[in-house]
């Protein structure tokens, strides 16, 4: 389920755009990005629309096996399903325009939804993101630097490891690990519940447990709250940490390979400082880039991970709903991610250029 | 010496010649993988010692869930009945079949559409690209959810649950194919020997296929690893949300791994680790084979740059490094 | 070991081989020099005579692949085995070095007086602001204007010429005994190049710098130089003094790479086709323009230009980089379009052509591209690619069908017949170049366009493909365009010359009179800028400039 190497998107990458004539300006660099934002939106949403309908409707998948032809007709027929796929298709896309993403089984806009639960899954992949960079980065730089010994192929074995370890998987494990054997961590959940409860009960709860807790002042809640984070953090953030590790790794060996480090070298700048300086840069701007979608693929990995933890995030419910069969608002919660993913990556985008001062149209 | 001997052109053992050292153990590592993998697929039927919604053996005894791994069963029991050792066994079958449909299905409309978009340019290039970025782009669980939810029609039988799975991920993938190709295409499009077909009065189809394409795939292997490994890894996260194939029409890792959450807060292991490790097994013995096949194929990576290249895939490879500016290395 | 000496650098029975797959390489096989404090000398050979090698083992900058034998004492201080820590220690203050490509030569992600900085950094402490200082000074110094706003700005933001000055800069700052210059000018267009040769002059008499000079181009040596030393496949063949060297060339190489290096000598070749025939190029108004990218100006590259080829001629096209010559080249065999005025090409008009007509003009048409490792499909043998036009054009149904043809080709530009069954990475530059040659004349075409053909070549290969392409021009009596940066090549082989300066022509005539009696301003800034390969003649020029 996770990329390890392939990334950043082709137009709007900015590694890819080095050719380019640089010393544009960033402004400009911003604006066409930033319209770039719509059709892309446009396609997710659309993708998702003709995937959910164009090979079925909701009502059957959901209750196909359990209805007779008749009732699944009365049903489909009274939500609208069997209009004309383009007039469905413009409603929908009416529908999202406004904001709307559908509503749940029992009654809630998926736009709550995602607003109660989200918190949780932010707070899950800053987390991991987190590990990612602590294990990913030095571990990428130091296989760069110990390039074809026995060091760098052990670390590069780890960073396939990782890929190849679903995240479920690895959650597992832990838990088995920590949780039943050794029992110093807790098996699931955000918080204990006692400090669930003390921690809802300030003014305005961001949702986010850590801020929340921190607000509290307690460092026993604290602590409960950073020891069910850890497990989590750890099986969602190995896999992207898999990923730095052996893109930094790529990029640092290709950067050191470049006639300005030689250059660099001539005039007696010691190794160590080559590759702290001289590659660190150009090697970590297109991690930013990878970021981007790193963060799509933690989405897709909050699903797996908080269901295993049962992590009340966005995915322990996108899962929940999966169960139920509610699927349109599996359909909304897909649809409205895809707006996430869609700016987030331009957000990232733009700060990629922020930094690589090649990068402007 | 003009053409070497077809046998060393071949691709895996050309490559297999050419490595050195610790590449050349991770590329076996990899192949020695892949092969079991291979012949658990295939002989499944023959190695298994029951098949893999056996709940009972032959005499009519049921199995005793929840076993830990005895004489009988050497890997244990599942909170079901099924003997675990037999479920892993089979499941490589249906991971295996995963692979095959859905790799056939992306790789052809992938490669096809990246030759043509890359090559003719202009705005259906444009659009296409965005497009593939798009999808791209986004979780890939996620998408296939959604594709699995409605293909299945809330069947889970063995071919539908693979053509399910097969389908969502080729919808994810055909945008790797396309993008891969697209780039390779692009960058070879410049190239001397292409403009002289093109002035030389060649048609657009034969500058394609002849001179285009042959040079555009060479970083196809390591597509092809990727593609397979998250294959496996999508149908496991499918099989792990619920979307699998039920245990009564065949074995699947990723919903054997979602039976085990219960038996691990209760302290039982077998159920868990050995599909599991199966899937890390495979998945690692196919990345292994992908990277080592990829870091050869490029002369800043690859250890000890030869003094002539045997072949003329080295002698590109060595004079163009695949640096890949759209999976974010620097050039 | 520190011996005491007056040389800045001592060369003693260095060797040097390097461990391959395909077994040792000795690369450098015991060579002595000597470089005198304040001397230029210059190193100069081909691809593979060891001559970069050399020069790369003063500052101890080989792979780790490398292994040495004998002495290179620079400063009083043997290089060869020394720890890594001193060896980075004289990197700098000691000896410094410049490159070829001054476009990779920067860290493009960093402000050029960080990196001008960077070098005192690593030599002892120095505050920001004075490392700030001494890189404002020394851009000064090597002709960057306004240099304390441009000490901020970023490699990009510079030209060729003004990056390699700001790697001059790099070398200078730490004040070295020894600059050592890998091809300096090479990637450099002619009229920079002579800057950049005047700016290491001055780093000479003004700093006091021995340079050690690596070139192939024995103009550049016969302007800087004092002492030369020639080397072949990793020996040393010959040392002298510039003017002896020249004058008297005594081993038998440097006779013939002296001999090889095409020189201006203003020959008059009169055109002996039908003055009244039909053209078979004609430009008039020639206008090609790229469309802006969101927004920006449309780049013109050429503008305005005024030309014809008459059947059995050759026209020498010449321009620095970005005069659009290469533009010509491509519109005129249908690969950029032509966006304004009129160019006609053997009787098609393409300017707004349709390629279905002009696709059966193209037999007449043969191209001959810059880069000989791109020019041929890696994965088709030799003789698959010379048959291609005959496939396309229906003359053949298939390579085995063409062979014949092949083989003819084949022996006309000199190959053995054997060469059809070869890839072209079995196959040298020249040799490719020459495939390249039997490709484009397969079908007997009334126009040849070359782009660059030898430029990438060594001296000697490119004097013998040039030697073949006059032949062929001969036997066959086809139209050709010849671009090339290079004036002396121009007048080998042209009957007359274009001479082309920021997409406009600048002068027009028979190579006669364009060569040895140019009227425009920048022609004559373009001769005088192309050194001369005679020391004596280029000292005389230098006064007159």
């Amino acid at each position: 389920m996770a990329d390890t190497a392939t990334a950043a998107p082709t137009t709007a990458s900015p590694a890819a755009r080095k050719g380019a004539r640089g010393g544009g300006s960033l402004w400009r660099y911003v604006l066409i990005r930033f319209l770039l934002i719509f059709p892309t939106i446009f396609i997710l949403v659309t993708t998702v629309f003709l995937m959910m309908r164009v090979t079925g409707d909701p009502i059957t998948a959901a209750l196909g096996g359990q209805l007779t032809p008749a009732q699944l007709e009365e049903r489909i027929e009274a939500a609208g399903y069997n209009r004309p796929l383009i007039i469905q298709y413009l409603e929908y896309l009416g529908q999202i325009f406004r904001g709307d993403f559908g509503t749940t089984l029992d009654g809630q806009p998926v736009v709550g939804v995602l607003l109660r639960y989200g918190g949780a899954t932010l707070e899950l992949a800053f987390y991991a993101l987190i590990v990612a960079f602590i294990v990913g980065i030095p571990l990428g730089m130091l296989a760069a630097a110990l390039r074809d010994r026995w060091g760098d192929a052990v670390l590069r074995v780890f960073a396939i490891l990782c890929y190849a370890t679903p995240v479920f998987f690895a959650g597992l494990v832990l838990k088995l690990v920590f949780s039943v054997w050794l029992g110093v961590l807790p098996s699931s959940g955000r918080a204990s519940p006692r400090v669930e409860l003390q921690i809802g009960r300030i003014d305005n709860p961001t949702g986010i447990y850590t801020i929340d807790a921190i607000r509290t002042g307690n460092p026993a809640y604290i602590v409960d709250v950073l020891q069910h984070a850890i497990m989590p953090g750890i099986a969602l953030g190995l896999l992207t940490a898999g990923v730095f590790l052996r893109l930094v790794r790529t990029n640092v060996i290709g950067t050191l390979a470049m006639p300005y480090i030689d250059a660099a070298r001539s005039r007696g700048v010691s190794e160590y400082r080559l590759v702290r300086t001289h590659a660190y840069k150009p090697a970590l701007i297109p991690i930013i880039t990878v970021i981007g979608l790193q963060i799509a693929m933690l989405l897709g990995g909050a699903v797996l991970t908080e269901t295993t933890f049962e992590w009340m995030g966005l995915g322990f419910q996108l899962s929940e709903y999966l169960k139920a069969r509610d699927y349109v608002a599996v359909q909304g919660i897909v649809a409205l991610l895809a707006v996430i993913v869609a700016l987030t990556n331009f957000i990232v985008d733009i700060i990629a250029a922020f930094i690589d001062p090649r990068v402007r149209y | 010496m003009s053409k070497p001997s077809i046998w060393t052109r071949l691709p895996i053992v050309h490559q297999y010649r050419q490595s050195v050292g610790l590449q050349r153990g991770m590329l076996t590592a990899g192949l020695v993988i892949c092969a079991v993998f291979l012949l658990a697929a295939l002989l499944a039927p023959i190695i298994a010692p029951y098949s893999y919604n056996q709940l009972s053996d032959g005499a009519g005894d049921t199995f005793t869930p929840r076993q830990a791994p005895s004489a009988e069963h050497i890997w244990g029991t599942t909170i079901a009945g099924y003997d675990v050792f037999s479920r892993v066994l089979w499941g490589s079958r249906t991971a295996f079949l995963v692979i095959v449909v859905s790799v056939l299905l992306s790789m052809f409309l992938g490669i096809l559409l990246g030759l043509v978009s890359g090559y003719i340019g202009g705005w259906v290039d444009r659009v296409l690209v965005v497009i593939a970025d798009a999808v791209y782009a986004f979780p890939s669980l996620l998408l296939a959810i959604v594709s699995a939810i409605i293909i299945s029609r809330g069947q889970s039988d063995l071919w539908g649950g693979i053509f399910a799975t097969a389908i969502s991920i080729t919808v994810v993938f055909i945008p790797q194919y396309f993008r891969v190709i697209r780039a390779e295409t692009v960058r070879i499009k410049s190239e001397a020997f292409v403009e002289a077909a093109q002035v030389m009065g060649a048609s657009t189809w034969r500058v394609m296929f002849r001179h285009v394409f042959r040079n555009a795939t060479r970083t196809l292997p390591l597509v092809f690893t990727l593609n397979a490994s998250e294959a496996i890894l999508t149908l496991a996260g499918l099989g792990f949300l619920g979307f699998g194939i039920e245990p009564s029409a065949a074995a699947e890792w990723g919903y054997d791994l979602n039976r085990a959450i219960e038996d691990v807060t209760a302290g039982r292991w077998w159920t868990a680790v050995f599909p599991g490790v199966a899937i890390v097994l495979v998945v690692m013995g196919i990345t292994l084979v992908g990277e080592s096949l990829n870091d050869l194929a490029d002369p800043r990576l690859r250890t000890r740059r030869r003094a002539s290249a045997a072949t003329p895939a080295d002698a590109v490879a060595a004079t163009t490094p695949a640096a890949r500016n759209e999976i974010g290395e620097t050039e | 070991m520190s011996t005491v000496t007056d040389h800045a650098v001592e060369i003693r029975d260095l060797q040097v081989t390097f461990a391959t797959d395909g077994g040792d390489v000795r690369a450098v096989k015991g060579i002595s020099l000597d470089v005198a404090p304040g001397e230029v000398l210059a190193i100069v050979g081909e691809s593979g005579s060891g001559k970069t090698v050399t020069a790369r083992s003063i500052l101890g900058l080989l792979p780790e692949t490398a292994r040495l034998g004998g002495a290179v004492i620079l400063n009083g201080t043997d290089v060869v085995g020394l720890s890594r820590e001193r060896l980075r220690a004289l990197r700098g203050p000691d000896a410094a070095m410049i490159f070829q490509e001054p476009m990779t030569a920067l860290n493009p992600v960093y402000p050029v007086g960080w990196q001008i900085a960077e070098g005192l950094r690593a030599h002892g402490t120095v505050s920001k602001q004075e490392a700030r200082a001494r890189a404002i000074e020394i851009l000064g110094k090597v002709g960057i204007p306004d240099p304390a706003t441009r000490v901020d700005h970023y490699p990009h933001q510079f030209s060729g010429g003004q990056k390699q000055r700001i790697v001059i800069a790099q070398a200078l700052a730490l004040n070295p005994s020894v600059i050592i210059a890998d091809e300096p000018t090479t990637a450099l267009d002619v009229t920079v190049q002579a800057e950049i040769l005047d700016l290491l002059r001055r780093a000479r008499t003004e700093f006091g710098t021995a340079i050690v000079l690596i070139t192939h181009n024995m103009g550049v040596v016969a302007d800087l130089a004092d002492r030369v030393a020639v080397m072949y496949r990793g020996d040393i063949v010959e040392t002298a003094p510039v003017r002896d060297l020249f004058a008297a060339p005594q081993h038998e190489y440097t006779q013939r790479l002296l001999a090889a290096v095409p020189r201006l000598e203003v020959v008059d070749r009169a055109y002996t086709g039908d003055p009244e025939a039909a053209p078979v190029v004609e430009a008039a108004g020639l206008e090609i323009e790229y469309p802006g990218r969101f927004g920006r100006k449309p780049f013109r590259a050429v503008s305005g230009v005024d030309f014809t080829i008459r059947p059995g001629e050759v026209l020498g096209l010449v321009g620095e980089s970005g005069s659009g010559k290469t533009t010509i080249g491509r519109a005129m065999a249908g690969l950029a379009p032509v966006t304004g005025g009129s160019l006609r090409v053997l009787g098609t008009e393409m300017n707004g052509r349709r390629e279905r007509e002009f696709r059966r003009t193209r037999r007449e048409l043969g191209f001959v591209f810059q880069d000989p490792a791109s020019s041929f499909n890696p994965m088709l043998t030799l003789g698959d690619a010379i048959a291609e036009p005959l496939i396309v054009h229906g003359e053949a149904s298939s390579p085995a069908d063409a062979r014949d043809r092949v083989d003819e080709l084949l022996e006309a530009v000199q190959l053995p017949k054997e060469f059809g069954d070869r890839f072209p990475h079995e196959l040298s530059g020249g040799q490719r170049q020459r495939a390249s040659l039997a490709r484009a004349l397969a079908l007997n075409p009334k126009l040849l366009i070359a782009d660059e053909p030898t430029s990438a070549l060594d001296v000697s290969v490119q004097a013998r493909v040039l030697e073949l392409f006059q032949e062929l021009q001969e036997r066959f009596g086809f139209a050709a365009l010849f671009i090339t940066h290079d004036l002396a090549v121009v007048d080998l082989l042209a009957h007359r010359v274009v001479v082309l300066h920021r997409g406009e022509i600048a002068e027009q005539g028979p190579t006669a009179q364009v060569l040895g009696n140019p009227r425009d301003e920048y022609t004559r800034r373009l001769i005088a800028s192309l050194p001369v390969p005679d020391p004596v003649a280029q000292a005389a020029r230098r006064e007159g400039r």
